[in-house]
């Protein structure tokens, strides 16, 4: 049996769900949760009914809120202390930038953004996507021990039928004194959605919505089933959306469990960062589009006409 | 002043990517190498920091193969100083990368004040070697920034996160910073750039040279392989006004029932 | 020896006008296209990355480049958007005769400020009643002691409206033919000159084309390039320069139309396949590609001669005729694959094929060209 650590990424009063997603899926090892600050105790029963037997808070100075430096200092000094096999995290926008850092700490591999894993064993080996997904290949880590993993969230999915349980807590305190990148404020996104790489649904447009103002369309089918909406480098280029929206090689690689491709024709790149999508939607006036040829349902016609639509009969649907 | 611009040379966005014979990496004998787009906006940044003070050198280096369609050469083209090239295979991992280029920092001799990266390279999509540089030379690092004002020895950042919601970092010099798009406009390299740019030094280095074997690997990657294409979808035809209703009916409820994504 | 090898210099330069043709020319072609409105910005963006002005001399604050560097920017241009290059390759054309013909003093005086500001240049030769029979020209100079008076119309002048500088053919005497034949350089303010208003194309429509007349137009001395009656010289030595820059714009707008056909093809489904798998369809992309490479080799080969200080004039009417024929007819095919929305202008190939024609017919028409490749052939 392999010590695993999971290090669960404060959201709200919870933790982000690709923390169960890993739990989940590394059942059957020695299974502890670390995280920073105060959870509910909501939360920690999760945890707990997800597998993991001992959860574990870190508190101190300068902890109060993320920073790469801060939350690598506290983990570091934590996982030395606990001879740890592997350390996960989600590769969420802190999981990227603050891991390969604490993975630098203790010269250790890591390997990012994995969609799958498997023990043999104690011996971990993970499936990652390269090349914005063109290629996946297998990933080994070696070198001293522990290694240090990313999930991709929305990847692994979450088993279906956790049994109930409590965990052991414990506190750990760490201090940190000296912090040279200091966050000074936050900036709230034009979005208050989860960010294009945890959705779980995305409604994306692409040239064919001609002008900013139309993705007001896909704003509504979007409040309605809970997505967040992408658009295309064509809509980006053209100036339709920000950068931020932009889905594909060269913007966000996004697997969500649905996503709705509106207007979007479908180039190479554009499919590269959306492809491992679960199941795929596309709506276009072209019925030769690339896209369809990748989509699980396609329909042929105008988004204009279609979305409105779509949208009104899922608000139906779902009582809203 | 001194800046260090990190590069790697990637396939070309709109490469067909296609796995070697044995799985070990992909076929490297067609492609179309660039520079990789996340890394045109460091050198960029470089360059408009430089254009502010005249005694700001700009140093671009790079780990990798020697190709034909030389990327530091881009970069010296479109206004750096000079160029380091470590001579190395194009799979190396992370850890080995962000190695190979803190030792070829320090044995140029000169200090960095600011290292620039791209955030991720488009390639192995890692996004590690920015912050194991960092931690390796023990500088505080900023990845995924959008924003870029410098006042002085002082950095104000914009990171983006989730929702396009943005942290703003302040940090002194030195420091490694990692960009995102948006930051800038890469600014093309010009004629004259492209000619200047032959008489700039270039220094080269081996991996071995600087001390750096297969032991430093931490990351293995084989069974390289294409994703499963997905079987034929469903396409309805909604081209006609009155087929839309129906349409969308049978398609939500497909969502629902056989997708269960609903 | 051979060797079609493009050297380290010539790929990065290729690099950076390809860049600038994808992402600067192409998506705003279209537009420019419908609108016929002249994209000054972009010919500006252009000059400052050095695209514009390769024929001036690395002594006169050119970037030094020789012809095959020419052809190899002109094609990537090209491939961005025919039109635009038209206007960008202008510059080119008109200062071309003060390259070949001009003084010390001529080319300090009118060729470094276009190394030193955007601005640019035209080229008159053409005539309402005089196009191929260009030593027939009715244009008039005359000397008046101590200045020369112009007197004419000229059709067709490329950049008429932007211009600062034009270099107008005129004629000392029109008997001569072309023995009378003057080239000479005529600022935009000097009194006299009147432009007319923009012509509407069929093709190359955002590229500024109007007629102008020149009424006792004053013009000093030092600004004839040689003396009168070098005319004819002046115009064949910058014909040989330019024919192989306009034959690799049309290499470049041939490639834009094989590479649109291309993914067309993978893309459209017909019978279940790809268009691409039916044998048809192959055997015209097929032709295509042959006759793309084909031509932009005879072009290459036509500006290699110049770099090397030969001859040039056969091959320089060779690769004009072959590759706008190749244009024309590899535009027309791109629009038969693409079939019906080949036709709309939803897609890009009928423009491409709207401005292939025009290659066939200026800076010589294609007929002439064959003229000369006979002339020197049986010579």
């Amino acid at each position: 049996m392999a010590k695993v650590l999971v290090f669960a990424e404060p959201h709200g009063t919870t933790v982000k769900s690709v923390t169960f997603e890993i739990l989940g899926k590394a059942q059957g090892h020695n299974l502890e949760v670390v995280t920073i600050g105060n959870l509910g105790a909501g939360t920690l029963q999760d945890l707990a009914k997800y597998g993991a037997q001992k959860v574990h808070t870190i508190k101190g100075k300068n902890l109060e809120k993320y920073s790469p430096e801060g939350y690598a200092e506290a983990l570091h000094d934590f996982i030395s202390k606990g001879n740890y096999d592997y350390v996960f995290a989600g590769a969420t926008s802190a999981g990227k930038d603050f891991f390969p850092r604490l993975a630098g700490m203790f010269n250790s591999g890591m390997a990012s953004d994995v969609v799958n894993f498997l023990f043999e064993g104690d011996k971990w080996y993970g499936t990652r996507p390269l090349f914005a997904g063109k290629c996946l290949a297998k990933v080994e880590l070696q070198g001293s021990k522990p290694h240090f993993i990313t999930i991709r969230p929305n990847a692994l999915g979450l088993p279906s039928a956790p049994k109930s349980a409590s965990p052991t807590t414990s506190e750990f305190s760490h201090d940190v004194t000296s912090m040279r990148a200091v966050i000074k404020e936050i900036v709230k996104g034009a979005s208050e959605k989860l960010d294009l790489t945890e959705a779980n649904i995305i409604v994306s447009g692409g040239r064919a919505m001609g002008n900013a103002d139309n993705f007001k369309v896909l704003n509504q089918l979007a409040d309605v089933i809970g997505a967040t909406v992408g658009a295309s480098r064509a809509a980006v280029d053209s100036g339709f959306a920000p950068h931020s929206m932009q889905v594909g090689q060269t913007g966000r690689t996004v697997s969500p469990s649905l996503y709705i491709a509106c207007g979007i024709s479908g180039a190479i790149q554009h499919l590269a960062g959306m492809r491992t999508s679960k199941v795929i939607v596309a709506i276009n006036t072209d019925k030769d589009a690339p896209i369809f040829t990748k989509a699980d349902y396609g329909i042929v016609g105008d988004l204009f006409k279609v979305v409105p639509v779509l949208t009104q009969e899922l608000k139906n649907l779902l009582g809203k | 002043m001194n800046i260090f611009v990190c590069i790697k040379q990637v396939p070309d966005t709109e490469t067909k990517v296609v796995p070697n014979k044995d799985g070990s990496f992909i076929e490297t004998s067609s492609i179309k190498w660039i520079m990789n787009p996340y890394d045109e906006f460091a050198v960029e940044q470089a360059l408009l920091v430089k254009g502010t003070n005249a005694n700001i050198n700009v140093t671009v280096a790079r780990v990798g193969s020697v190709q034909s369609s030389e990327a530091l050469r881009t970069a010296l083209a479109m206004g750096a100083d000079d160029a380091i090239l470590v001579e190395a295979a194009d799979n190396l991992d992370s850890y080995t990368t962000a190695k190979a280029l803190k030792l070829a920092i320090e044995k140029s001799g000169k200090k960095p004040d600011l290292i620039l990266t791209g955030k991720q390279a488009i390639d192995s999509d890692c996004l590690q070697v920015p912050q194991l540089l960092a931690q390796m030379m023990g500088l505080p690092s900023v990845s995924v920034v959008v924003g870029f004002e410098l006042n002085g020895e002082n950095l104000v950042l914009k990171r983006e996160i989730e929702g396009g919601a943005l942290e703003i970092y302040n940090v002194g010099l030195p420091c490694l910073v990692a960009c995102g798009k948006g930051l800038n406009t890469p600014r093309y390299a010009s004629l004259p750039g492209i000619m200047k740019a032959k008489k700039k030094p270039l220094t080269q280095h081996t991996l071995a040279a600087l001390g750096i074997s297969d032991a430093d690997r931490k990351v293995k990657y084989s069974e390289f392989k294409l994703p499963p294409e997905k079987p034929a979808g469903k396409k309805f035809d909604a081209s006609e006004e009155q087929n839309i209703g129906k349409v969308v009916k049978e398609v939500v409820t497909l969502l629902r029932n056989e997708a269960k994504v609903i | 020896m051979i060797n079609f090898q493009l050297n380290d210099d010539q790929l990065a330069v290729k690099e950076t006008a390809l860049k600038f043709a994808i992402n600067e020319m192409r998506p705003a072609a279209a537009h420019h296209d419908q609108t016929a409105e002249f994209p000054k910005n972009i010919i500006h963006k252009a000059w400052e990355l050095g695209l514009i002005n390769t024929c001036i001399p690395a002594e006169y604050g050119g970037v030094g480049f020789g012809h095959v560097d020419g052809t190899v920017i002109t094609e990537c241009l090209a491939y961005g958007c025919l039109g635009m290059n038209t206007s960008i390759m202008s510059n080119d054309l008109a200062l071309l005769p003060i390259v070949i013909a001009g003084n010390h003093e001529q080319k300090e005086k009118f060729l470094r400020p276009f190394t030193e500001k955007f601005q640019i240049a035209s080229f008159c030769l053409t005539e309402p009643a005089n196009g191929s029979d260009a030593a027939g020209i009715k244009t008039s100079i005359k000397d008046m002691g101590d200045h020369f008076l112009l007197n004419g119309n000229k059709m067709w002048i490329t950049n008429a409206g932007f211009a600062e500088i034009f270099v107008v053919y005129c004629t000392f005497d029109s008997k001569q033919k072309h023995k009378g034949l003057c080239a000479v350089i005529v600022e935009h303010d000097r009194d006299g000159i009147e432009i007319g208003k923009p012509e509407k194309k069929m093709g190359h429509r955002c590229s500024d084309t109007r007629a102008m007349t020149f009424k006792n137009v004053k013009v000093p001395k030092e600004n004839l390039l040689g003396k009168l009656g070098d005319g004819w010289k002046i115009a064949m030595k910058t014909l040989d320069h330019s024919r192989p820059l306009i034959g690799s714009s049309a290499v470049g707008g041939a490639q834009a139309a094989l590479d649109h056909s291309l993914r067309y093809a993978k893309e459209r489904i017909q019978f279940d396949v790809p268009i691409a798998n039916h044998q048809a369809i192959q055997m015209i992309i097929a032709d295509m590609t042959m006759k793309v490479e084909a031509s932009r080799l005879l072009v290459q080969k036509a500006a290699w001669l110049l770099d090397n200080g030969q001859k040039n004039t056969q091959y320089a009417s060779m690769a004009k005729a072959m590759a706008s024929d190749t244009c024309m007819e590899v535009a027309t095919n791109a629009v038969q694959i693409f079939g019906g929305y080949g036709y709309s202008v939803e897609y890009p190939v009928e423009k491409i094929m709207r401005d292939a024609k025009l290659i066939q017919i200026y800076e010589g028409t294609s007929q002439i060209q064959r003229i000369v490749i006979a002339r020197e052939g049986l010579s």
